[in-house]
């Protein structure tokens, strides 16, 4: 692809989660979700620069804010609108909201409801990635909140010392729900605990595209050459509340939430363009094509029925035939 | 002239090291992970699987249970086919996450896309006087976790035979090992493979009262069914070995009988409640009783644990309550 189209597809990308999460603030106002939802409206540079890194095989372990993981890793809307509307035709089939999303044809093992709950998993994929020699790498997204966990740090400590290929990418947005970050957390920089275990810590702009993507090239072919893990943060704000729930309150200063607006990712990239010589109708059809794609998305998720029927089932894999399954075909109910 | 012998005695442990090597030779996916297999892990029951297979199928972790069990769950989704070790059952208390929140829910909450085969043994019990942290029976949680099953293998033969099953399980599995246990020997048959999880075993018929239980327990309720039998009291005894999903069909056809219940556990309680509302709610007439440990932490002298740990005089008191 030439440069300018990859460029333009960034464009694509962050503009595609932007509007989709729009969207699903629209939703939920009007009472059409199920549950709450994360939104990332003003991260989406780094969830693009980042798996402009990657490449198809590569896995991804998202969190609660993940719906820009899932539009960068190459999920649609129409299906991610669905899940969160509970119908049958999202990904999970409404069984997981927007918290649960996984795509295995993406190799998109899933957004996480537990905060640092997903850090371990992915380390376990690089695992496996590592033993089969798949040549996958592994990116664990977290935001700044999770590296206070337990499992970020033992999670890194593991895959320094078994030297697998994965990528920690730490989406340091100042606040862990309404708790600013220089409260709870003993450094400015998480990515100086990298040194805590003997790996690379990298800080980069959240807010460019270009530099993340930089960034996270870098540290992917450390990953791919067998180099082992980086630790790879991405300094960025969220423009939205924490969650639907965050109505906005006291907790950030207007002004600090008006400087990092001034930095719209989507507003930049796009002037960066046009700079570049972009012709502006490239861009504006770019603009008409998100917007139909998000109505179509919109009606698709609508229109579309809810999995009653499966509620009861699936809570067991039933392609071994030893347990649940077993007894079930023996007569003596399920395993409740 | 040479007699093939179909059946061996050797030790629970050992029942347990043949069930991981064999399945390690037949399917390369098949891992381990757990704290000090140097050494075969605190238990030994690991034994020479490090030589074997070397580091990369026998993973020594840090200590960081919730960790390692997480990578476990990555790993099982990712096409491996994880057998995590957790020390003592009282360490599970740290990977309760990723054992509630993420193995048992990831095959239903992404809608079947993937599959978490992942295997967590633990040794759970009192008796060795290692006291309050270290002697726990915590199988009450771990039963009310939609999406999870539970084993609990009270002989050698048992031990293999689930332990095989529940590795070539698509679904996370706990197996739960009285510690007492691992240096008892009994019998095991090598013309029988695997035990499948969900199955009863009744191992002693009777008819007045139905015993029922799993783990090291099973042979205390023996001893006192022997008792009892002496006093004109005959009893059946079920040994549950899966505690989840339950065989309510081989309890109910005893009770169905017997008309009096007891359940017997080295817990406080919670296996017990479950067992005997299924049966309450099936057959409203069965009088049913608990025999499980005090609401106490477990102490470390011997003789200050036989109060709160259940007895054989526990259980005769426990099936004379019910006559």
């Amino acid at each position: 692809m030439m440069e300018i189209e990859t460029f333009l597809n960034y464009y694509r990308l962050m503009l595609r989660i932007r509007r989709c999460e729009e969207r699903i603030g629209w939703l939920f106002a009007r009472g059409l979700t199920m549950g709450t939802a994360h939104l990332s409206i003003g991260q989406e540079a780094s969830a693009v620069g980042v798996l402009a890194a990657s490449r198809p095989g590569d896995q991804v372990v998202s969190t609660h804010r993940g719906h820009g993981h899932l539009i960068a890793k190459g999920a649609m809307p129409a299906p991610i609108l669905a899940e969160i509307c509970g119908r049958a035709t999202g990904y999970c089939r409404g069984k997981g909201g927007s918290q649960h999303i996984a795509v295995r044809d993406l190799d998109f093992l899933g957004t996480n409801g537990i905060t640092g709950g997903g850090i371990p998993v992915a380390t376990g994929a690089a695992m496996t990635a590592k033993l089969r020699r798949t040549g996958a790498v592994v990116f664990s997204f977290f935001g700044d909140g999770a590296a206070n966990q337990g499992t970020f740090h033992e999670s890194l400590n593991m895959a320094a010392v078994w030297n697998l290929p994965i990528v920690y990418v730490c989406e340091n947005n100042g606040y862990a729900m309404y708790t600013a970050q220089r409260q709870v957390t003993s450094v400015q920089d998480i990515a100086v605990r990298a040194a805590g275990y003997g790996i690379p810590g990298v800080v980069v702009d959240g807010m460019d595209v270009l530099a993340v993507r930089e960034a996270a090239s870098e540290a992917v072919a450390r990953a791919r050459e067998g180099r082992g893990p980086t630790l790879l943060e991405t300094k960025t704000y969220r423009f939205a509340g924490h969650s639907k729930s965050d109505t906005g309150g006291k907790y950030r200063p207007k002004d600090e939430i008006a400087a990092w607006q001034q930095r719209d990712p989507l507003v930049t990239w796009r002037q960066y363009l046009l700079d570049r010589g972009v012709d502006e109708a490239d861009i504006v059809s770019i603009d008409a094509e998100i917007d139909g794609e998000i109505e179509a998305a919109t009606q698709f998720a609508l229109d579309s029925a809810y999995a009653e029927d499966e509620a009861l089932t699936g809570a067991y894999s039933t392609t071994a035939a030893t347990g649940a399954d077993l007894l079930v075909a023996a007569g003596a109910g399920g395993p409740l | 002239m040479t007699i093939a012998m179909a059946t061996r005695t050797i030790t629970f442990r050992d029942a347990l090291y043949e069930a991981l090597l064999e399945e390690m030779e037949r399917d390369e996916a098949v891992v381990l992970l757990g704290e000090d297999f140097a050494n075969g892990g605190a238990f030994g029951v690991a034994g020479d699987l490090t030589e074997r297979f070397g580091s990369d199928r026998v993973v020594a972790t840090p200590i960081s249970e919730n960790g390692f069990v997480g990578v476990a769950v990555g790993a099982a989704m990712t096409g491996l086919r994880p057998v995590v070790e957790i020390m003592f059952m009282d360490f599970m208390a740290l990977a309760m996450d990723q054992i509630t929140n993420h193995a048992s829910k990831i095959h239903y909450m992404y809608a079947g896309q993937y599959e978490v085969p992942l295997v967590i043994r633990t040794p759970f019990g009192a008796g060795r006087g290692y006291g309050a942290s270290h002697s726990q029976s915590l199988e009450g949680w771990l039963i009310q976790i939609p999406g999870l099953q539970v084993i609990a293998p009270s002989n050698p033969a048992d031990a293999k035979g689930l332990l095989k099953s529940a590795i070539r399980e698509n679904n996370p599995v706990v197996c739960i090992e009285n510690k007492l246990l691992y240096p008892k020997s009994g019998e095991v048959d090598d013309t029988v493979d695997l035990v499948p999880l969900g199955v009863a075993r009744t191992c002693r018929r009777g008819g007045d009262v139905t015993i029922a239980t799993y783990g090291r327990m099973v042979d205390m309720a023996l001893e006192a069914a022997a008792l009892l039998a002496t006093e004109g009291v005959e009893c059946d005894v079920i040994d549950l070995r899966t505690l989840k999903p339950l065989d309510i069909k081989t309890l109910l056809a005893s009770t169905a009988t017997t008309g009096r219940f007891v359940f017997v556990e080295e817990g406080t309680g919670g296996v017990g409640a479950e067992v005997c509302s299924r049966i309450a709610e099936a057959q409203p007439g069965v009088r049913v009783v608990r025999v499980a440990a005090r609401d106490v932490p477990i102490p470390s002298s011997g003789p200050l644990e036989q109060h709160v740990i259940p007895q054989i005089a526990d259980i005769l008191d426990g099936c004379l309550n019910t006559l």
